[in-house]
């Protein structure tokens, strides 16, 4: 299967703009930050999830934690895959108990990766609550689940491939649709 | 009725005989040979045109199972598996239950292959009662009884006075004592050749020394008695060079060789498969080399399966506890004929299959000349096909051979006049 | 070949490099699992696991369990007799009867070499091989490898020395296949009698002299002495092997100061290592049984939690 990029759906300027939009719904959804921590779904999620957090201690002067989860071994897909992805570890050096975590992922979908999240969340933890940030909402939904924060909205079909792409990653920052060409 | 064998290339080693021949036979012995025979009347012709015409081969070691282990094998099926193999004779081991120590038991065996078998069946009468190794046999009953020979072959005769008894007793009577040889202090537990691939498998080992020792001490009592020892299946390198020494020295030594011996390695049994399981062990190349010089420069007499059919549930089972043994006689001409040309002619061959049992057993048997019994073994040297084990006559499909594809097979096996097994098939009256 | 992709897991004998890293890679998260408070994800649920021992061994079985369980699966531990394998049921008709109450992987440990391949080879469920005879145990060595690269951040190029009965150790044989395929510098020794034939051509130095063995080492893996060698006279006594073999702190003088002591317990203390080796800082012992349930999670999830069939995807 070959993909081909069809358009570009954000550049480097847009994802900045929708993020820091995200940083400030965070701070005033939450009053503040107090109790506030951002942890990001491997892979992308996780430097999504760094730069939240630059950007509320910008505007707001306080360092809040960041954690990556990986939500390997909580996938409801396993048995089903040709071959297992790799697992990595999660990275949550801190207690999650009581507080406020928010969830950072690349793009929302199928909602069974922020199902897996919350799995892999509450076995190493009680938060007070769990909110959830994406860059992209790209609808098609299979499960009950509603994002709190959203870059950008975008329809699309199911046999687009939304990528997002970060420099820690990728070569640049960007989103951008591909189809699949038989 | 006659048969006439035409366009045939007859070798026939003990009378030193190799070129194009007919062979005419006419109930059930040869009538004549000569380079060209008419067909007369009532002739049944046969073109045996590229391949070779032999006397009828000889096995004179295997195991029929009968009495004791009709569930292993039977005279029936073993001398089909036999004739199937183009062999026309084979000398069967004494080690039933019960086990052929006396001439009633030997009498049973010999009038079961006259009613059920399908070629010449000789029995080995055992050394020792019960093969024990303790109290020598009743050797001249069990002679006029029809045995060709003596041994306690499946266990070797451990005390070194019992041997030197029974090398003295049967030479009276010219009879050979086939020795199996093995140390069994130095075999115990063993499940496969001491060396590189026993440490890679995590299998106990069996040294070469365990079956050297043995064979050593054989020759210095067949020294010291003037009896004929002849040492089974031998497979090491230490051995060849042990019996080489001694028939040098005017020793009455002979010794036989399988054709797994010199044809698989212990590499083999790193799959576990029991069917690579049998003793002596398969030994690593080396000793097959040894093993095919002592074939080229005479040391080693004849060529004899060691056929040991076993039942599924003796192999298909953990390694350790399965039995020890090769179905041998259905694949043994084939992988003989793999190795010719690289490792020795066609008239070495026939020679081994032949004149080497003969000689070794003092039969009347292993020629082609006229006058005598019409026992012949065809070959097709070109024949190319796979060892498939589901279509054993044998009952022991117990063969690590299976799926090997082999070039050269029997054509034809003709016991007394009578065309018994064509292209691997047994003709049924 | 990757591991999901392969049926069995019988030695490392004829696993790749790539294969065993993954393993060690993926059993660091595993490791985080272990300590967490909640020690249980997901993954395996609805695979069950069974563990048949044909040899007694405790330590590696509930190993296998509680890595099993860490993972979800239900796993359930068949008893067998142990010392009467030849009576009763074929070892085939006990494996069919496991394989039809929907087991997906047996574990299993037996006395004689070989076995696992032939079970392996007639049932369609994982097979496992947890020791058999003196073949291979290739988890052991796994969690061996495991806990030398972190402490040590790599395998690469170190010098291991293995001590003791080489010619019956399963340990020894999977622990010199894993290691040579990172270059490490392999050294047996032990009593000659206790020596692999031939072992030389597996690509390790050959040794009977403990103190030249364990010169420059990085890692001394000890070896258990079974008892009942010296019954079939192998060694002439235990002291006698205690004082030529036994790993205490004046024959390590030549080691790298930095040395890494590891055995597969259990010990025995004052025959192959002494106390003060044993529970001084450098011996790896409990680390290593900690290892050695991440190491087995890290197979189970790789083995299990993928399918054979590429066309569900």
């Amino acid at each position: 299967m070959e993909l081909r990029e069809k358009h570009i759906l954000m550049d480097e300027m847009d994802m900045k703009r929708a993020l820091t939009r995200i940083t400030h719904e965070i701070i005033e959804k939450n009053k503040g930050v107090e109790n506030v921590a951002v942890i990001g779904i491997r892979r992308r999620g996780g430097p999504l999830a760094y730069r939240l957090a630059e950007r509320i201690e910008a505007i707001e002067g306080v360092k809040i934690p960041v954690g990556i989860l990986d939500i390997t071994l909580y996938r409801d897909d396993l048995t089903l895959m040709s071959s297992q992805p790799m697992v990595h570890r999660t990275e949550v050096h801190f207690d999650i108990n009581n507080k406020i975590i928010v969830l950072v992922d690349d793009v929302l979908y199928t909602g069974r990766t922020v199902r897996a999240a919350m799995d892999a969340l509450i076995d190493i933890g009680r938060p007070q609550c769990i909110q959830l940030a994406v860059l992209i909402d790209r609808g098609h939904r299979e499960l009950p689940i509603k994002a709190d924060y959203v870059g950008k909205n975008v329809p699309t079909s199911r046999t687009e491939i939304v990528e997002v792409k970060v420099k820690e990653f990728d070569d640049k920052d960007a989103v951008v649709i591909q189809e699949k060409i038989e | 009725m006659k048969v006439l064998i035409k366009n045939g290339r007859v070798i026939d080693p003990l009378n030193e005989v190799d070129g194009k021949m007919d062979v005419l036979i006419n109930n059930g012995k040869i009538a004549d040979m000569d380079k060209e025979l008419e067909a007369g009347e009532n002739v049944r012709v046969i073109d045996a045109k590229g391949k070779i015409v032999c006397p009828g081969f000889i096995d004179m070691h295997v195991h029929l199972r009968d009495p004791g282990y009709l569930y292993k094998e039977e005279i029936a099926s073993g001398t089909r598996a036999a004739a199937a193999g183009g062999f026309t004779t084979v000398c069967c081991m004494p080690n039933t239950k019960p086990v052929v120590d006396n001439a009633a038991v030997a009498a049973y065996v010999r009038q079961i292959a006259a009613r059920t078998g399908i070629i010449n069946v000789l029995p080995i009468g055992a050394i020792t009662r019960e093969q024990k190794g303790e109290q020598l046999t009743e050797m001249a009953d069990l002679i006029a009884a029809g045995c060709i020979a003596v041994s306690d072959d499946g266990k070797p005769v451990e005390k070194a006075e019992i041997m030197r008894n029974a090398l003295e007793y049967a030479k009276m009577f010219d009879l050979p004592v086939l020795s199996h040889c093995e140390d069994l202090s130095l075999s115990r537990d063993g499940q496969m050749h001491e060396g590189y691939y026993s440490t890679i498998y995590g299998l106990k080992g069996i040294p070469a020394a365990a079956e050297e020792i043995m064979a050593e001490r054989d020759i210095i009592l067949a020294r010291l008695t003037g009896g004929h020892v002849h040492i089974c299946h031998i497979s090491s390198q230490g051995t060849v060079d042990l019996i080489r020494k001694a028939k040098a020295e005017g020793i009455r030594v002979t010794c036989e060789v399988t054709p797994h011996h010199l044809t698989m390695t212990d590499e083999a049994l790193g799959t576990y498969d029991a069917n690579t399981k049998v003793n002596p062990p398969l030994r690593s190349a080396e000793h097959i080399q040894a093993l095919l010089a002592g074939i080229k420069d005479g040391t080693i007499d004849c060529i004899a399966t060691d056929h040991a059919p076993h039942e599924l549930e003796s192999k298909d089972c953990e390694f350790n506890l399965a039995s020890f043994g090769i179905s041998g006689l259905e694949t043994a001409v084939p992988l003989i004929m793999s190795l010719l040309d690289k490792e020795f002619d066609m008239y070495r061959m026939v020679q081994l299959f032949t004149a080497g049992p003969a000689r070794v057993l003092g039969l009347n048997k292993g020629s082609i000349g006229i006058g005598d019994i019409a026992d012949i073994t065809i070959l097709d040297p070109d024949k190319i096909k796979t060892v498939d084990p589901d279509n054993f006559y044998s009952k022991g499909r117990n063969t690590p051979f299976g799926g090997r594809q082999l070039k050269g097979w029997p054509w034809m096996t003709i016991v007394n006049g009578k065309i018994v097994a064509e292209d691997g098939r047994i003709i049924e009256e | 070949m990757a591991l999901a992709q392969r049926k069995d897991l019988l030695g490392l004998r004829d696993m790749s490099r790539e294969e065993i890293e993954m393993i060690l890679q993926t059993a660091v998260p595993m490791k985080d699992i272990i300590k967490r408070d909640i020690k249980k994800v997901p993954t395996l649920r609805g695979k069950a696991l069974v563990t048949v021992f044909y040899e007694p061994s405790t330590r590696t079985r509930t190993s296998f369990e509680i890595a099993g369980k860490y993972l979800s699966a239900d796993t359930v531990n068949l008893a067998v007799s142990t010392s009467s394998v030849q009576k009763g049921e074929s070892l085939r008709d006990t494996i069919k009867t496991i394989e039809v109450m929907g087991f997906d992987v047996i574990v299993m440990r037996h006395a004689m070499s070989g076995t696992p391949h032939y079970v392996a080879r007639n049932t369609d469920m994982r097979v496992i091989n947890a020791g058999d005879g003196a073949n291979e145990h290739p988890t052991q060595a796994l969690l061996d490898l495991y806990t030398i690269k972190e402490k040590k951040g790599t395998l690469e190029g170190l010098a291991v020395t293995i001590v003791g009965d080489i010619l019956h150790s399963r340990v020894a044989r999977s622990n010199i296949y894993g290691l040579s395929k990172f270059g490490c510098d392999i050294r047996v020794v032990g009593p000659s009698t206790l020596m692999a034939p031939e072992i030389e051509k597996l690509g390790v130095k050959c040794y009977y002299d403990l103190e030249k063995a364990v010169a420059g080492a990085d890692v001394v893996n000890i070896l258990r002495i079974q008892k009942e060698r010296q019954h079939s006279g192998l060694f002439p006594t235990l002291d006698e092997y205690a004082n030529l073999y036994m790993i205490k702190k004046d024959k390590l003088k030549k080691a790298k100061e930095d040395v890494l002591i590891l055995h597969p317990g259990p010990m025995n203390r004052g025959v192959e290592i002494s106390s003060e080796i044993a529970d001084g800082t450098q011996a790896l012992i409990n680390e290593q049984v900690t290892n050695g349930v991440a190491v087995r999670m890290a197979l189970l999830f790789l083995m299990m939690g993928g399918t054979r069939d590429e066309s569900t995807n």
